[in-house]
């Protein structure tokens, strides 16, 4: 169910769009920030408040890569695989990576505590190779720093 | 000096961007103030299209010239739509984010000039959503400048209203192509349109839509302000301004600079960048972000502007390059690039959907040692069959252009990797 | 009309059009995919590329793809081009790379355009050698079965589903090659409409799960053009059959009416005809006192001669029996002995309807007129449910309007996706007015909720405003004059206004109300149409032939001897009436091909052969005579009804029906004997063989098996049946030419299997059949009579608390008696419940109420329905399982 916040949230959303459809990506996301990930039951509420079919509705959040409709962890990292990443040693960053947190791409750790999944050009090339995890850009990154990186989420 | 790079000559990267009041202070919102208090909107358009300003994102299209086809006067329809392109997906590319991190009020003004220009009382800026350091400083910007008269109705009482509302993308590099971009704003599946209709006159809600980029319309202000003489003389070319450049690699100091229109590949790669790290050789760079041709170290006095890449075999993109050295295998290269074509094709050709992976399943075969010979004929059929004019949108010809290049000058790289059954490069 | 250039062929065109239609309406064959003649142009799939060339010097050109490129006069196109053909053939490599392959056992199998179009792009071998992409498939009800890995990404069934018919529960997801076109969770397609996609999707993505359950190839099935049995729209079909099973149902392309769709009651209600309640044999019913004995046919005519030695004939029609069978009963019968077999208030309805289309000034729209209208509005019809193809063309009219806006900037009517840019935001001049929400609400500008005589009152406010147009704007506060005011302002402006009404409220005051609307828009020199709904296929030829009701019958007491046509008496009047009347009469004879309440009743039931089984003529709601053939011969000893009731005349000693050789020449004589059918006659060649080379084969040149059939009875193949009644034969032999318009029993043409080759018999795609479609329109309006006359209003009845009055509930499946026959449709009817708005202030959706009605107590389910009128209950038509009441009614909430 969604609060009745939310609800309100997504009109006031709608009203800055011609078609109160127009609002669906952003309301979304925003559920999205506040759960983690879009589940079925979550989407239907949300199509039901804008007046569209969830099919309709998830016809446009599947096109998307960063509307979850799979449950994530607390932690999402997106690494970079674009071709400047790439250059600069994305493969060698990746392995460590997943060796590190013991997953594959796409995957949760046991602990729920990060996804990762890989994602296109994060526009931090100049700092290649890169990730974010969560809302936050890490650039010029080597396996020393993501270990760093990674103990700041461990509590 | 500071006059020379108008775009970034507020931006000190390590320090938040400029409130409202010190925008103000350091000359900010004067262009508007000029043009809302002196000017039509068709002194405006003329002034953009006499400063011979073209698009900075990737197309080249002259500004004025977009602005002039929207439909003006009291038959034209009152809703019309501004839309700014701050998709910036495309792989080797961090040009905009620097403006828009940096000088979000820059932006704002130059959207409502541009949305002046066309009359436009709404504007969106389409911003990708892992820019989320730019999201939280343009919503503060746009907050700032409604307060302070700047967005809303009756700006600075000149009866010209302007609605501006940000919205962040799910994510989709197709939604940077400027049709997909308007259906992803209407809340739709991210499929380019056909053309014609073309948005200037059928847009966003079947109304006339200008799209422009991010760093075309934060030019506007700084053309308003100094006149179109000034801005083609900031060029080293005919095409009016300055551009950001950017380097990528392995190179001394990659980053992203403002400088004239037209400095060549070298003065990038050797001055601003500082040369390939130490050990390196130059083997190739691509010039202006992922679609765009391979050139190599005979090209290093292409002059980097609209003609001058084109005329080498390339085009100018994003301006954005990334230096390919010689330890960094070129079909590994091309694989990495066809792979997040394919991934971002949004799915509605048939060449793009079905063709892109296809290739992307080939030259990874090759790179891992499972090419076979006939591989080289399906890659190079392709690089005509995907070209322009034969899938709906530019997607899949701009993947066709580094493999083009990289099958034209490093076929033998290719050949290796059959015959040894390996890459050579690791 | 511009002259183009293709493959160096000068080729005149209609204007308009875009290259890839030119080169198809020029006799060119050219591949494509996402392009359909209903759907027009989105670019995607990328087949129909050609080159372009400037000029006659031109020797470079371009590639373009013909279905976005407008067919300008001077174009000068190459479809042999090599880089044209080069490309072509790329795109079906493409497509192919990840399809499964699978012909052998797929059901679209030798009806494929994928095939055809690998075929003719000349794809042979497979380079890539990489696995293929795999999907879940879905269960989407019973309908329609879904096979994903088939799918080559055309978009068309979301594009004709979603956009064309307007569902919500049909899309694509996910993105690059990826995608999947499904539904949000496993569950029947919702939409009306579903089963077009079984034809729309050029490949065995979406295939008609009825047919697969009957394992069959499509090319050996036995065809024949036929119409549509279920409603009145007189739709034109093709069914198939094998074994002497019916086994699927197919469009007939027919310009004016049903274009490309049939709704999914006319695909799958064809089950009827293979029922377990067919009456296969002659049948000693002895109303039901003692198990049937069957009997052979001369047992049964002999005992039929007995009981009509010196007794007095009652013949009752049918609605749902051809226009002959009706004749011949009334033969049969005499004239003053003939009743329509309609309930009271349909006799009264379509009498309504057939005079104010015969006497007054407005002509009859066909569907594709309705489609073509530019302000319309709908008095009291679900016409969704009880005229669903009216509904498809009345969805058309928001397209419609967005095209003419289109036009303003130069943007043809086929470039679909600019189109509907412009579409989205503009609501068609639709107005619905009704008891409750209707299905098409969705695209209406303005709609309105209210009982019957509040819809009276409406459509007198509505002629008020047309009287005075100039006159100020109504009270906005009462939604009735607003919308009335809104609508009449919007038909005003109309060139060509269309007003829908019909029957399902059993109210003709509505249907005067909507004539006399249209009546006053004619006066004011607007091209005014009106579409008038009736219930069943045989509706309209009853009407024409004016026979009394069946109420007329019964009032003239206990019957002599009685002979009931293809009707079950018990959903045409109250059944305790009904059942004593049978039980005075002395004798009762039916024919029927289901077995009904009133065969049960019966002493003799005579198999009649299903609609399916013989030729027949079909005057639909516009006034249309079409002739239907039959697809198979009855299976012995059933027989078309009117030849039992000439052999019934024969029998009892009569011979002046033995003059009827074929069924023209039962046509013929109702030509000569009732006015209204004068030109029946003209409707298809005569029966006689149409050329030298004999008759039209019913069976395809690739019918198979057809000496191993019936081997297990006999190894000789039997001689095909003959039909007299037909120009076609139940073989593969006989005449291969063109096949005239309404004798088509497929659509094929070398390298086209699939219905997609239609356009080879169109003039230009989407256009007429060879330049005229089948069928006649038996009535023009008289202009007799200015029937500007409003009905009276009706006074709403004084209801006291926890009384509803009924309003009919009709159900595109449940309420229309044969298809609910077919198990298919059977499962997406609705369970037996009562309709409540939603304040009604008691019960909530899925709640037991007790109610009274009449005499009756019952309880029911209540059901929430969206917008029904306070003080309405739905009570759903021809539903099985609900208690016999005769409308209008009042129910009392039980406590
Ligand atoms: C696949 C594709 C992706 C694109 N992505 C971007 C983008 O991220 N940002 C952008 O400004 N333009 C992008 N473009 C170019 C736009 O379509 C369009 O030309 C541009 O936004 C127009 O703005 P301008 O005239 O100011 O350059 C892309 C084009 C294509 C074909
Ligand atoms: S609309 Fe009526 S006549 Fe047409 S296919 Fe459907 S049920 Fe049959
Ligand atoms: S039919 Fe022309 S692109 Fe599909």
């Amino acid at each position: 169910m969604l609060s009745a916040e939310e609800k309100q949230e997504i009109a006031a959303i709608a009203a800055h769009y011609e078609l109160k459809r127009a609002a669906g990506i952003d309301a979304l996301r925003m559920v999205q920030r506040h759960r983690g990930w879009v589940s079925d039951e979550t989407l239907r509420d949300v199509a039901e408040v804008l007046e569209m079919s969830p099919t309709d509705l998830d016809s446009v959040a599947t096109f998307y890569n960063l509307i979850f409709r799979r449950p994530v962890g607390r932690h999402v990292i997106l690494i970079c695989d674009s071709v400047s990443c790439w250059v600069m040693g994305y493969d060698n960053l990746l392995d460590h990576l997943q060796r590190r947190l013991g997953i594959g791409l796409g995957q949760t750790t046991s602990d729920g505590r990060f996804t990762l999944l890989p994602h296109v050009c994060l526009g931090a090339c100049d700092q290649a190779p890169a990730m974010m995890i969560d809302d936050q850009l890490y650039g010029c990154l080597d396996a020393e720093k993501i270990d760093a990186l990674l103990k700041n989420f461990e509590t | 000096m500071q006059l020379q790079r108008p775009l970034t000559q507020n931006i000190h990267p390590g320090r938040p961007p400029l409130s409202l009041s010190a925008y103000e202070a350091a000359g900010g919102y004067q262009a508007l103030r000029k043009v809302l208090g002196t000017m039509t909107p068709q002194q405006v358009t003329a002034a953009v299209l006499e400063a011979n300003l073209r698009g900075r994102g990737g197309a080249g299209f002259p500004t004025g010239r977009k602005w002039s086809f929207v439909p003006m006067g009291p038959d034209a329809p009152r809703t019309k739509y501004l839309v700014i392109n701050a998709d910036e997906m495309e792989p080797a590319t961090f040009k905009d984010r620097l403006l828009l991190e940096g000088d979000p009020h820059q932006l704002i003004e130059g959207i409502i000039i541009g949305a002046y220009a066309i009359q436009a009382p709404m504007a969106y800026i389409f911003l990708r959503t892992t820019y989320t350091e730019a999201f939280r400083r343009i919503a503060a910007a746009i907050a700032e400048a409604r307060v302070n008269g700047y967005l809303g109705s009756n700006i600075l009482g000149s009866g010209f209203s302007l609605e501006l509302t940000l919205h962040a993308s799910a994510g989709r590099y197709i939604c940077g192509e400027e049709t997909a971009l308007l259906n992803a704003l209407e809340g739709k599946r991210a499929n380019p349109r056909a053309k014609p209709p073309f948005p200037p006159v059928i847009g966003l809600w079947g109304k006339p839509t200008v799209a422009n980029n991010v760093e075309t319309i934060c030019n506007v202000p700084h053309i308003l302000n100094h006149g179109a003489a000034w801005f083609r003389g900031l060029s080293r070319v005919t095409d009016g301004g300055t551009k950001i450049y950017g380097v990528s690699g392995k190179v001394k100091r990659p980053g992203a600079w403002e400088l004239p229109l037209g400095v060549t590949i070298r003065e990038l790669l050797e001055e601003q960048a500082g040369g390939l790290r130490d050990g390196l050789r130059l083997r190739a760079i691509l010039p202006g972000g992922a679609s765009t041709d391979l050139l190599t170290p005979d090209h290093l006095d292409v002059v980097m502007d609209f003609n001058g890449v084109a005329a080498a075999g390339s085009r100018l993109g994003t301006g954005t390059m990334v230096v390919v050295d010689d330890r960094t295998c070129i079909v590994g290269l091309t694989a990495n690039l066809m792979r997040f074509f394919a991934q971002e094709s949004c799915g509605w050709c048939t060449p793009c959907r079905e063709g892109l992976p296809w290739l992307a399943k080939i030259l990874t075969a090759i790179e891992q040692g499972r090419g076979e010979p006939e591989d080289i004929a399906v890659l190079k059929e392709h690089t005509r069959l995907l070209g322009p004019g034969r899938t709906f949108c530019a997607l899949a010809p701009g993947a066709m252009e580094p493999l083009q290049s990289a099958l034209k000058y490093f076929e033998e790289d290719f050949m290796r990797h059959i015959r040894e059954r390996r890459c050579p490069w690791r | 009309m511009p002259t183009i250039y293709i493959d160096n062929r000068p080729c005149t065109v209609a204007a308009g059009l875009n290259l890839l239609q030119a080169c198809l309406s020029s006799g060119f064959d050219l591949p494509y995919f996402c392009w359909h003649p209903a759907l027009g142009s989105v670019g995607a799939c990328r087949q129909c590329a050609v080159k372009r060339f400037k000029d006659e010097k031109d020797t470079r050109g371009e590639l373009v793809m013909a279905c976005l490129t407008p067919a300008d006069e001077g174009t000068r196109i190459a479809i042999n081009d090599p880089e044209a053909v080069q490309f072509r053939a790329g795109v079906i490599e493409w497509l192919m790379l990840n399809h499964p392959h699978d012909c052998p056992v797929c059901d679209e199998g030798g009806e494929c355009h994928l095939q055809d179009m690998t075929v003719m792009s000349g794809h042979t071998y497979r380079r890539s050698r990489f696995p293929k992409r795999t999907h879940r498939n879905q269960d989407l009800g019973p309908f329609i079965n879904h096979e994903m890995n088939r799918c080559i990404q055309c978009y068309r069934c979301v594009r004709f589903y979603h956009d064309y018919a307007g569902g919500t529960d049909l899309n694509v997801f996910a993105c690059h090659d990826h995608l999947f076109f499904g539904r949000f969770e496993d569950g029947p397609l919702e939409s009306e409409f579903s089963g077009n996609l079984v034809e729309i999707c050029p490949t065995g993505v979406f295939t008609d799960r009825t047919f697969k359950a009957h394992s069959s190839r499509k090319w050996d099935l036995q065809t024949a053009p036929s119409i549509c049995p279920h409603c009145g729209l007189g739709c034109n079909t093709l069914p198939g059959e094998r074994y002497g099973e019916l086994r699927r149902v197919r469009n007939r392309y027919h310009h004016q009416i049903n274009g490309y769709f049939l709704c999914d009651r006319g695909r799958y209600g064809y089950e009827y005809a293979n029922s377990d309640r067919r009456i296969r044999q002659p049948l000693q019913v002895r109303r039901g006192q003692a198990p049937a004995t069957p009997l052979t046919a001369e047992a049964a005519l002999a005992q039929w001669a007995a009981m009509a030695k010196g007794a007095g004939l009652i013949g009752i029609g049918s609605p749902r029996a051809s226009l002959e069978a009706n004749f011949a009963l009334r033969r049969l019968v005499g004239a003053e002995n003939f009743y329509a077999g309609l309930s009271e208030p349909d006799a009264c309805g379509l009498e309504t309807v057939r005079a104010i289309l015969t006497d007054g000034p407005v002509p009859s729209a066909t569907l594709q007129g309705a489609g073509l209208s530019d302000a319309a509005l709908v008095l009291g019809e679900d016409v969704t449910q009880t005229a669903p193809l009216l509904a498809l063309n009345l969805r058309r009219l928001r397209y419609r309007k967005a095209a003419v806006m289109a036009a303003g900037f130069q943007l043809p009517v086929w470039n679909d996706a600019g189109v509907r840019e412009l579409a989205q935001l503009n609501l068609p001049n639709l107005f619905i007015a009704a008891p409750h929400a209707t299905r098409l609400d969705d695209e209406a500008a303005g709609t309105l909720h209210v009982p019957v005589p509040e819809l009276l009152r409406f459509a007198q406010s509505v002629a008020a405003v047309l009287d005075a147009p100039e006159a100020p704007a109504a009270d906005p506060g009462d939604p009735v004059t607003a919308l009335a005011w809104q609508s009449a302002q919007a038909l005003l402006k109309a060139q060509r206004p269309l007003v829908v009404a019909g029957m399902a409220l059993g109210e003709p005051a509505l249907l005067q109300a909507a004539a006399a609307i249209a009546a006053r828009l004619k006066a004011m020199g607007r091209g005014a149409e009106l579409c008038l709904c009736v219930p069943e296929a045989g509706s309209m030829g009853l009407a024409l032939m004016q026979a009394r009701a069946l109420t007329a019958a019964m009032a003239r007491g206990a019957a002599d001897t009685l002979v009931i046509l293809e009707n079950d008496l018990w959903r045409r009047s109250a059944p305790e009436k009904v059942k004593a009347w049978l039980a005075q009469a002395r004798h009762v004879v039916v024919l029927d091909h289901l077995a009904t309440a009133t065969t049960a009743a019966a002493d003799l039931a005579l198999p009649a052969a299903a609609p399916a089984e013989t030729a027949g003529t079909w005057v639909n709601n516009e006034g249309r005579a079409q002739r239907a053939y039959a697809v198979m011969p009855p299976a012995d000893p059933a027989r078309s009804s009117w030849r039992w009731l000439q052999a019934m005349a024969r029998s009892a000693g009569r011979v002046d029906l033995n003059g009827w050789q074929t069924i023209d020449d039962v046509a013929a004589e109702l030509a000569r004997t009732l006015p209204p059918f004068q030109t029946i006659t003209e409707l298809t060649p005569a029966v006689t063989v149409p050329t030298a080379a004999g008759k039209l084969p019913r069976q395809s040149h690739r019918y198979s098996g057809r000496t191993a059939m019936n081997a297990q009875r006999d190894v000789h193949e039997p001689k095909p049946p003959a039909d007299p009644d037909a120009p076609l034969a139940f073989s593969m032999e006989g005449f291969d030419g063109p096949q005239p318009p309404g004798l088509t029993t497929r659509d094929w043409t070398p390298g086209w299997n699939s219905e997609q080759a239609l356009h080879k018999f169109q003039g230009e795609t989407a256009g007429l059949l060879a330049h005229h479609d089948p069928g006649r329109r038996l009535i023009a309006p008289a202009g007799k009579r200015q029937s500007l006359q409003m009905p009276p209003p009706a006074a709403s009845p004084k209801l006291a608390a926890g009384e509803f009055q009924l309003v009919p509930l009709h159900f595109i499946f449940g309420s229309e008696e044969l298809s609910m026959a077919a198990p298919a449709v059977a499962l997406r009817a609705p369970k037996p419940h009562v309709g409540l708005g939603p304040d009604n202030g008691f019960a909530v959706d899925g709640q037991a109420v007790w109610l009274r009605i009449g005499d009756l107590l019952t309880e029911q389910i209540v059901r929430i329905v969206p917008g029904l009128a306070p003080g309405l209950m739905g009570w759903p038509v021809g539903l099985a399982g609900m208690p016999p009441i005769v409308l209008p009614a009042v129910a009392r909430v039980e406590q």
